[in-house]
């Protein structure tokens, strides 16, 4: 059971597509050395209930329940347009944004109403990452103490945000390759660097909560092992939900995963579970590679 | 092989075009050509009769009425209207078009309030510059505004002043500072404002400290545009700004007392000094007229080098 991989679909141009088989290894597998399963799930910090939501009236998520566990990495899996994404900008309110949204059920961090936190307070607390590398046109170094700078309160010193920003570049790995020039503008590093810069950026506030949307979809492969490797150790301090169109990707860093389809949650277990034995027909079909 | 018999295809030769076709596409050329021909004409002539004309005592003598050019001075005093002028307009039209600027890209509601807005700016920038300066006179005259320049005895008020041009001038800038500005925000991606959202910024934080900063070489971009025009205006200078040959100041503090007073610009100066002006010291138009050139010419080359050679955001 553990060793079951969603099939490789290779598609190469003017053949037909070729089905490799799903006992063969993949370079991205092997590419990723730490991979961690059966860790025991922590405490409960987020929670939804009856989530839904629409776009101007048609239904993009419909009565979504389930959790978020510390110490773990939930992956939201399904088709283009099955409503993940959505999901996860709800979880920092950041669909809010989008006018013609409306929300229907709750949803709870670590026992408190979203609605009723303060938006800003939220949102340091539940941060995300996005799926295209999007530093600011600033220096790496201000990039990552963005979120700790105060607005309105007066500017703290630089001096005093040396160590944060230091242990957010370390966490998300990218210390050893840039902390000799913290000064260099961000847009200036190679996507790979940014995206992880981003993850510093987003784990600067020190969030709870890590939402991730597809945040290996542009970028190579090498980029995208080095950031699952990230993504597998980051889950032992916090939570960590990533919305992946990559099953592989799911396989390889998920705890549990969350299976979506036109808007509804079709399926949530572990991730040997899902893939190894999914229990509804949809699924079956999706991890096998029938549709999506 | 295959590859190389593509490639010599995809250079499509005119060989099997239709007759008029390839007329058109000389046409075309020739266009281009003419244009070429026309900016080089204007650069090489006015460079000729400038430098056979400018000597460097002219841009620091004060201009003197004299029907004697040997005696009528240089024209330092054009030279700091062009520079005060321009320097009042662009403090006025900057902080005016990038406020203008955010508040529609970033806001914009009610959408019929923005259009409004829109259009607004589109009248301003397609009325003709003689058109703001009498606008301007009519306006500036009024009592109310008697402290932007001269009032004489019986509360007439002469209403043409350093400030009052300038405030004209800053209408002709605002357009390209607003263009410039909303051309740069709206080139920012949605997922650059939402990351610095996501990180627990509030909007007005972001558009201080990533959309603004981001945006600046556009907004600078805008700016020398801006600044070329007002350089280059003439009709707000004389009507304006009195288009006296030295700066009269007004009673007043240093500086306000300045401004408050006329003065004109070397668009002024080269045009009373032409022969349809009252100077007639062709001459010294031409110098004037150089310097002129070179100033709008260096404003332009700086607004195209602002902007190139900058890293974005991958797509």
């Amino acid at each position: 059971m553990e060793d079951v991989i969603p099939p490789v679909r290779r598609i190469v141009v003017g053949e037909p597509p070729t089905v490799v088989p799903a006992n063969g290894t993949t370079p991205a597998r092997t590419a990723l050395t730490v991979r961690r399963r059966s860790r025991p799930p922590g405490a409960e910090r987020m929670r939804i209930e009856s989530l839904g939501v629409a776009y101007a009236g048609k239904p993009a998520v419909r009565d979504v329940s389930l959790t978020v566990h510390a110490g773990e990495v939930l992956a939201l899996i399904g088709p283009s347009g099955c409503g993940k994404t959505t999901l996860l900008r709800c979880l920092n309110r950041l669909a809010e944004l989008t006018p013609t949204a409306t929300r229907a059920g709750r949803l709870t961090l670590d026992g408190d109403d979203v609605d009723a936190l303060e938006v800003t307070q939220l949102r340091r607390r539940v941060s995300m990452v996005f799926q295209q590398p999007n530093p600011f046109p600033m220096s790496v170094f201000d990039n990552v103490a963005y979120a700790l700078r105060e607005q309105a309160a007066r500017r703290p010193r630089r001096r005093d945000l040396a160590e944060p920003v230091e242990d957010a570049l370390r966490r998300a790995g990218l210390w050893d390759e840039i902390h000799d020039d913290l000064d260099r503008p961000a847009l200036r590093l190679s996507g790979g660097q940014q995206q992880r810069l981003c993850i510093a950026r987003a784990l600067a506030a020190k969030p709870d909560v890590l939402l991730l949307d597809e945040p290996c979809s542009a970028l190579d492969p090498r980029s995208t092992a080095v950031i699952e490797e990230l993504i597998v150790q980051l889950a032992s301090e916090l939570a960590v939900v990533i919305v992946t169109h990559n099953l592989q990707q799911a396989h390889r860093i998920a705890d549990r995963v969350a299976f979506m389809y036109l808007g509804e949650l079709v399926e949530l277990g572990p991730v040997e579970q899902v893939f190894g034995a999914p229990r509804a027909a949809r699924t079956r079909d999706y991890v096998s590679g029938a549709f999506g | 092989m295959a590859v190389a018999t593509r490639r010599e295809a995809a250079v499509e030769t005119t060989a099997s075009w239709r007759p008029l076709d390839r007329l058109a596409l000389v046409a075309c050329w020739s266009a281009g050509m003419l244009l070429c021909a026309i900016a080089a004409a204007i650069v090489i002539f006015m460079g000729y009769k400038g430098l056979q004309f400018l000597r460097p005592h002219l841009l620091w003598e004060r201009p003197l009425a004299d029907s004697d050019q040997s005696r009528s001075g240089g024209f330092l005093d054009p030279l700091i209207g062009t520079v005060a002028l321009t320097a009042l307009g662009t403090l006025i039209a900057l902080p005016l078009g990038v406020a203008t600027a955010v508040w529609l890209t970033e806001f914009g509601r009610p959408a019929p309030l923005a259009r409004a807005v829109e259009s607004g700016v589109e009248v301003i920038a397609g009325t003709p510059d003689i058109v703001l300066a009498i606008f301007g006179l009519v306006l500036f005259q009024q009592s109310f505004f008697g402290f932007l320049s001269f009032t004489a005895e019986g509360n007439a008020v002469f209403g043409r002043s350093f400030l009052t041009a300038g405030c004209m001038m800053a209408l002709v800038a605002l357009p390209f500072v607003v263009g410039g500005t909303r051309e740069a925000l709206q080139s920012i991606p949605r997922h650059v404002r939402e990351a610095s959202y996501a990180l627990g910024k509030t909007k007005a934080a972001t558009i201080r400290r990533v959309l603004l900063p981001a945006s600046r070489p556009g907004i600078a971009t805008g700016t020398v545009l801006g600044m070329g025009r007002i350089v280059g205006d003439t009709a707000i200078v004389v009507i304006l700004l009195g288009a006296t040959l030295q700066l009269q100041r007004v009673d007043g503090p240093p500086l306000i007392g300045d401004l408050r007073g006329t003065g004109s610009t070397l668009t002024s100066y080269v045009y009373n000094n032409s022969p349809a002006g009252e100077g007639n010291a062709p001459e010294k138009a031409y110098a004037a007229a150089f310097v002129l050139l070179v100033v709008v010419i260096g404003l332009n080359l700086v607004a195209g080098r602002i902007g190139s050679g900058r890293s974005a955001w991958k797509t």
